[in-house]
C-alpha cells in the first residue's frame, strides 16, 4: 500500500514539476531574441541528428503502407484510392508520431544525457552561482528549437513518406497506380485541416519531448551511472507522453 | 589607480561600497557572518549551530575531515542550499531575506572545476559577462585575456576544456570566477584530485590573488594549502566550527580534536613524502 502511495506521490510530483518547468520555460521565451544563436545551434543539431534517418524511415514507412494497403485495395479493384488512404495515415498519424519518436530517441536522449551530466558535474550549480537561470540558458532554447524543428521534420517526413508510397504504388505490378493518379486522389481526400492536425500534433509532441528530456536531465543526481539511467528514463517518458497525447489530441480534434 | 581597479575593475561597475557601520571601504571584500546555522539531510544533522565571521578582504580556510559539512556550508553561502535554521549575513544583508537580489558579487570555484564542456576556455571565462550583457564582445575578449593572464593561462582562449589538465581546468575556473569581479570568492576543495606539483601551482594562484583583497573562503582538507594561503583557519568537526585562529595559532592549539587531526594529517604527509 505504501509503495503504491509513494509511486502516486512521485507521479504527481513529477507532473507538477513538469508543469512548473513548462511555465518557467514559457516565461523565459521573452529572452528568445537574444538567445537566437543557441536556438539556431539546437535547430542544426536537430537537423543533423535526424534528417538522414528520418528520410530513410519515411521512405520505407510510406512504401510499406502502400504495399500493405495497395494489394488489399487491388483485390477489390479500389487501388485508385491508395493516395488518399496512405496520405491520411501518413499525415494524421504516422508522420507526427514517428517523427516525434525519432526525435525523442536521437535528440531527446542526447539532451537528457547532456543536462544530466551538467547536473552531476556541478555545471548547473556553476550556472546558478553565475546568476544565470538554468531554465533560460538550457531549457528555453531547446524547447523552442524542438517546437520549430519537430513540425518542420514532420512535414518533411510526410512528403518523403508519400514519395515512397507513390513509388511503390507505381512500380508494384499488383497495385500499378501512376504517381499522377496517386497525387490526384491524395489531393481529393486529404484536406488542409488534416495537415493542420499533423502540425498541431507535432508541436505538442515536440514540446512534450523537449520538456520531458530537460526535466529528467535537471533531476539527475549521483554519479555517471545515473546519467545512463536518466537517458533511458527520458526516452521512455517521451514515448509514453507521445502515445498518450496522441490519443488525447486525436480524440479532441475529431 | 588601485591594483583592484586596474586588475578587476574592468569586469563590471567599480566597487566602492559602504560598510555596515557606514564607513566607506575601498576594499572589494565583504564581511561574512554565519549565525547559528543548522542543516539536516533527513535524520543526519550536518551543520549544528555553526557560527563563523570572515572579515572583509580576509582569506579564511575551513578544514576538517570528509563529510563534516564544509562543502555544505559553502553551498549555503552561495544560496544553492537553504538552512533549516540560522542565517547568513553578507555586509549585514541577510541572504535568506528579500527578493534574492544580492548587493554583492559572489563567485565559486567548484571541486570538479565545473567548466562547460561545450564552450571554449574563453567562452567559459566570459560567460557571465556575455549572459548579463555587461559589455561588448571586444571588451569581453579583453577582460577574458586579462583574467587568463592572471592565472597563467594567457592565449588559451580557443582551447576546449577537454584538452586541459586538471590543474589548468582549476585555473580556468578561477579565471571565470574573477571575471565576475567578485566581492566574495569561494573555493571548494580547489586542489582535490591534483598531484603535488599542480596543488602547489593552484596554491600560488590563490595566494597571489590575496593582493586583490577579495574576501575568500577556502574549503580544503589539504592543510599544506590551508597554511600557505590563510589569514585565518577554522576547523569544522561534526558540523560545528570548533576552533579558529591564525596559522601560527592553529599550529599551537591545545584543542585535543584539532591536535589529533593535525597530527594525523602530518603523518599522512610524511608517509606520502
Amino acid at each position: 500500500m505504501n509503495a503504491i502511495r509513494e509511486r502516486l506521490e512521485r507521479f504527481f510530483r513529477g507532473v507538477g514539476e513538469g508543469a512548473g518547468l513548462f511555465l518557467e520555460a514559457l516565461y523565459w521565451c521573452k529572452a528568445a531574441p537574444r538567445n537566437l544563436d543557441k536556438i539556431v545551434a539546437h535547430l542544426l543539431q536537430f537537423g543533423n541528428a535526424t534528417l538522414p534517418i528520418a528520410s530513410l524511415m519515411a521512405l520505407f514507412i510510406g512504401g510499406v503502407l502502400a504495399l500493405q494497403t495497395g494489394s488489399r485495395l487491388a483485390d477489390f479493384g479500389l487501388e485508385g484510392n491508395i493516395g488518399g488512404i496512405v496520405g491520411l495515415s501518413m499525415v494524421k498519424e504516422l508522420g507526427p508520431v514517428m517523427t516525434s519518436l525519432l526525435v525523442a530517441g536521437r535528440v531527446g536522449s542526447a539532451v537528457a544525457a547532456e543536462i544530466g551530466a551538467m547536473n552531476v558535474y556541478e555545471e548547473i550549480d556553476a550556472l546558478k552561482t553565475l546568476d544565470i537561470n538554468p531554465v533560460r540558458y538550457l531549457v528555453m532554447p531547446r524547447l523552442l528549437a524542438s517546437v520549430i524543428a519537430v513540425p518542420a521534420l514532420c512535414m518533411y517526413v510526410n512528403v518523403i513518406g508519400l514519395v515512397g508510397a507513390a513509388i511503390v504504388s507505381a512500380v508494384n505490378p499488383q497495385i500499378g497506380v501512376s504517381p499522377r493518379l496517386f497525387r490526384l486522389n491524395f489531393q481529393e481526400v486529404v484536406k488542409f485541416g488534416d495537415i493542420l492536425d499533423s502540425l498541431i500534433k507535432s508541436v505538442v509532441f515536440g514540446t512534450a519531448v523537449a520538456l520531458a528530456c530537460c526535466h529528467v536531465g535537471l533531476r539527475t543526481t549521483g554519479g555517471p551511472e545515473e546519467i545512463g539511467r536518466a537517458v533511458t528514463r527520458a526516452v521512455v517518458l517521451s514515448f509514453m507522453l507521445i502515445f498518450v497525447l496522441n490519443y488525447v489530441i486525436t480524440r479532441s480534434l475529431m | 589607480m588601485t591594483l583592484w581597479s586596474r586588475v578587476l575593475g574592468s569586469g563590471g561597475p567599480r566597487v566602492e561600497r559602504e560598510g555596515p557601520g557606514g564607513e566607506n571601504r575601498a576594499t572589494p571584500g565583504v564581511r561574512v557572518e554565519v549565525q547559528r546555522l543548522n542543516k539536516f539531510f533527513g535524520a543526519h544533522h550536518v551543520l549544528r549551530d555553526l557560527d563563523l565571521t570572515v572579515d572583509p578582504g580576509e582569506t579564511f580556510v575551513i578544514f576538517g575531515p570528509s563529510g563534516c559539512g564544509k562543502s555544505v556550508l559553502l553551498k549555503h553561502i552561495t544560496g544553492l542550499l537553504s538552512p533549516d535554521s540560522g542565517r547568513i549575513l553578507v555586509d549585514g544583508e541577510d541572504l535568506g531575506a528579500g527578493d534574492g537580489h544580492r548587493r554583492f558579487r559572489l563567485a565559486m570555484v567548484f571541486q570538479s572545476s565545473a567548466l562547460f564542456n561545450s564552450l571554449s576556455v574563453g567562452e567559459n571565462v566570459g560567460l557571465w559577462l556575455k549572459e548579463h550583457r555587461i559589455c561588448r564582445q571586444e571588451e569581453i575578449a579583453r577582460i577574458v585575456a586579462e583574467k587568463l593572464d592572471l592565472v597563467g593561462l594567457a592565449g588559451k582562449e580557443a582551447t576546449m576544456p577537454s584538452e586541459l589538465s586538471g590543474g589548468m581546468k582549476k585555473r580556468v575556473s578561477i579565471a571565470r570566477a574573477l571575471a565576475v569581479s567578485p566581492n566574495l570568492m569561494l573555493y571548494d576543495e580547489p586542489t582535490a584530485g591534483l598531484d603535488p606539483v599542480l596543488t602547489e601551482q593552484i596554491g600560488h594562484v590563490i595566494a597571489d590573488l590575496k593582493r586583490l583583497k577579495i574576501t575568500s573562503l577556502v574549503v580544503t582538507h589539504d592543510l599544506n594549502l590551508g597554511f600557505a594561503v590563510a589569514d585565518r583557519l577554522g576547523m569544522i568537526h561534526e558540523g560545528r566550527l570548533i576552533e579558529t585562529g591564525t596559522p601560527a595559532g592553529i599550529r599551537a592549539t591545545t584543542n585535543p580534536v584539532l591536535k589529533a587531526f593535525l597530527s594525523t594529517q602530518m603523518k599522512v604527509l610524511e608517509g606520502g613524502a
